[in-house]
């Protein structure tokens, strides 16, 4: 068997016995962490062989080359499906603890390991109607995960989700039609050929509109309003997973389009897209320094963080397409981990909100050395992994002379640290507003502290050692514009 | 003819845009579905109606005479498939809002996202 195909494979095996196990929840939660673990071995198995022998392909029905479904694991597809690997182990792992107060119920393993098939397939394929198909799993599987809690905030958060997410796949779906009218492909790769073959005037519009398809899909500046509606209301590990998966597809397909096979587009829209970074990463630092509620406030740096992938994405250049892909990838694990440890914080002081916690730094300095880790890596500071993200994207925006889109993302970086001071003033420094509080004694924490740990670790040896994953994302961002096979 | 599909599509879209900003939730997604069959329409009509060249043709082997691209037929089939899985989904989901809320307007759906008393501060949830 290929083993491009295990991504999407394992974690809908898993979902289906994960349905099967519905009455035996202990039982659900071993094949849940089971099928994790299993997903996480193919998922370095399938990095190890792509690194060492180039892309594997697998083509759907033996078609020729571009008829056929495409399935494409280079090292790009290959990195992000580890992490989402990863982030399904942790996410699952804290499902044994009892650090969120949300109820167990059985629909949540199957839909979590259905959103881990369609965010994997979504990163390995290489066929824009396909790509469709699996933005389409993976917000049937968020919608779920959304609404089974069942109270109305939660189901308010689902609609406006539904409603917003809805409109960027039917204008994916547009985009993929006009591109098909216009080229007669939908392989990628051969999309990007045929389009180089069409007068720019034609092209602007066609992509254009996938641009803002995708733009939507990432959450960025104008179209980002589902993002902040509805993640403060999902469960804290489910949350993680949502941070690190779904804005992440979005920037995926972008990198996959304007990054890979439209590179030749029109300047125009990178020029765009440079703007539409710039204000993201803006209006999501000021939205964040607004709020005291720690998930919403961690929320809103998604959307500027998302600004600063799609700020490397408009350089488009190799160099810049590399930095993006480390970015992405720092992102996912510092967010979910930010995420978790907000849970934690909540766990252990009571609320989200920062003005009913406090006195956390004397009751759990542990907890505190792991926030100051992921807030210091989120802010880009040295020895995490955010300094060398924000180093590749500075240093690429200089090197092609865009000296004010290089001085807001600094000046941002600064803004981030405003809110991340303000969360360790707030939620360690002070003390608790209530007298007599005393942090919970007995909790089964272990396993969430396990997941944390190992986020913390990754996000500190790729501080400490980024050639580990320089090398890579130099040969992901190479592979993104090679053509044909 | 393939104006005559144009102009269907551009009215169903229309349609759908119209009923999808209302501020009633059962016509809001109600319009989001039309949206999504007017897409459908345009995805029909991107392997046009005539004859055209097939996207495959053996070696030796004839193609067929003035018959349409069925590709997108075919990828039209997955969409009506999909979208009409989702508007299952959203009318039960809207019904379950107009049960647990007591209230079919958009505007007062606002429990997610609470508005602000204070002019600096955002209001504080009591649940955490």
């Amino acid at each position: 068997m290929n083993l491009a195909l295990a991504p999407l494979l394992v974690p809908l095996a898993t979902a289906l016995l994960c349905v099967f196990a519905q009455g035996a929840p202990r039982l659900q939660r071993r094949i849940s962490l089971g099928g994790a673990v299993v997903l996480f071995l193919c998922a370095a198995a399938l990095l190890r062989q792509v690194a060492a022998h180039g892309p594997l392909r697998l083509t759907a029905g033996n078609w020729p080359w571009p008829f056929g479904i495409e399935f494409v694991a280079d090292p790009l597809g290959a990195v992000l499906v580890l992490m989402a690997a990863l982030m399904a182990m942790v996410c699952v792992l804290w499902q044994e603890s009892d650090a969120d107060a949300a109820p167990a119920t059985p629909v949540l393993h199957p839909l979590l390991h259905g959103l881990v098939a369609g965010s994997c397939a979504a990163f390995l394929t290489a066929d824009l109607f396909n790509l469709y198909v699996w933005f389409e799993v993976t917000l049937i599987c968020a919608l779920g995960l959304l609404a089974h809690g069942g109270a109305l905030r939660q189901l308010d958060a689902t609609l406006k989700y539904l409603a917003l997410n809805l409109v960027g796949t039917l204008l994916l779906l547009a985009a993929t039609a006009l591109l098909y009218a216009a080229t007669g492909q939908l392989n990628l790769a051969a999309l990007g050929a045929a389009a180089a073959r069409l007068d720019q005037a034609a092209l602007l519009p066609l992509l254009g509109l996938l641009l803002i398809a995708l733009l939507v899909k990432a959450a960025a500046f104008p179209f980002f309003a589902w993002l902040p509606a509805s993640y403060h209301t999902l469960p804290a590990p489910v949350l993680a997973l949502f941070s690190a998966l779904l804005s992440k597809i979005g920037i995926c397909a972008l990198l996959r389009t304007f990054g890979g096979a439209f590179h030749m587009a029109p300047p125009l829209l990178f020029e765009l897209l440079g703007w539409v970074a710039l204000l993201s990463m803006v209006t999501g630092v000021l939205g964040a320094a607004y709020h005291w509620d720690l998930r919403r406030i961690l929320v809103f740096h998604s959307i500027s963080q998302v600004g600063y992938i799609l700020l490397a994405i408009a350089l488009d250049s190799r160099a810049g397409n590399a930095a993006a892909i480390f970015f992405t990838l720092h992102h996912s694990l510092v967010k979910a981990g930010l995420l978790l440890t907000a849970a934690l914080i909540c766990r252990q002081a009571g609320h989200y909100d920062l003005r009913r916690v406090g006195g956390l730094y004397a009751a759990r300095p542990g907890l505190a050395l792991a926030f100051l880790g992921f807030a210091l890596a989120l802010v880009g500071i040295p020895p995490f992994s955010g300094f060398w993200g924000k180093y590749l994207i500075v240093r690429e925006c200089l090197a092609q002379g865009e000296y004010l889109w290089a001085g807001t993302a600094l000046l941002v970086g600064g803004l981030t640290l405003y809110s991340m001071v303000k969360i360790w003033l707030e939620a360690f420094w002070k003390g608790h507003p209530e007298a007599g509080w005393q942090p919970p004694a007995a909790a089964r924490l272990l396993p969430a502290q396990a997941g944390l740990a190992a986020l913390a670790l990754v996000t500190l040896g790729l501080g400490l050692c980024p050639e580990l994953l320089t090398w890579l994302v130099t040969d992901a961002a190479a592979a993104l514009q090679g053509g044909p096979p | 003819m393939i104006w005559a599909v144009a102009m269907a599509t551009g009215t169903v879209i229309g349609v759908g845009l119209y009923l999808a900003l209302s501020r009633d939730l059962l016509r809001c997604v109600i319009g989001l579905a039309v949206l999504g069959n007017g897409v459908n329409l345009m995805l029909f009509a991107a392997g046009r109606l005539g004859g055209s060249a097939p996207p495959v043709i053996g070696a030796g082997e004839a193609a067929l005479g003035a018959s349409a691209n069925p590709l997108p037929q075919a990828l039209v089939l997955t969409a009506i498939v999909i979208s009409f899985a989702l508007l299952c989904f959203s009318l039960a989901l809207v019904l379950r809002i107009m049960q647990v809320g007591e209230s079919d307007d958009v505007e007062a759906l606002q429990s997610a996202e609470p508005p602000a008393t204070d002019p600096v501060k955002p209001p504080l949830e009591e649940s955490p």
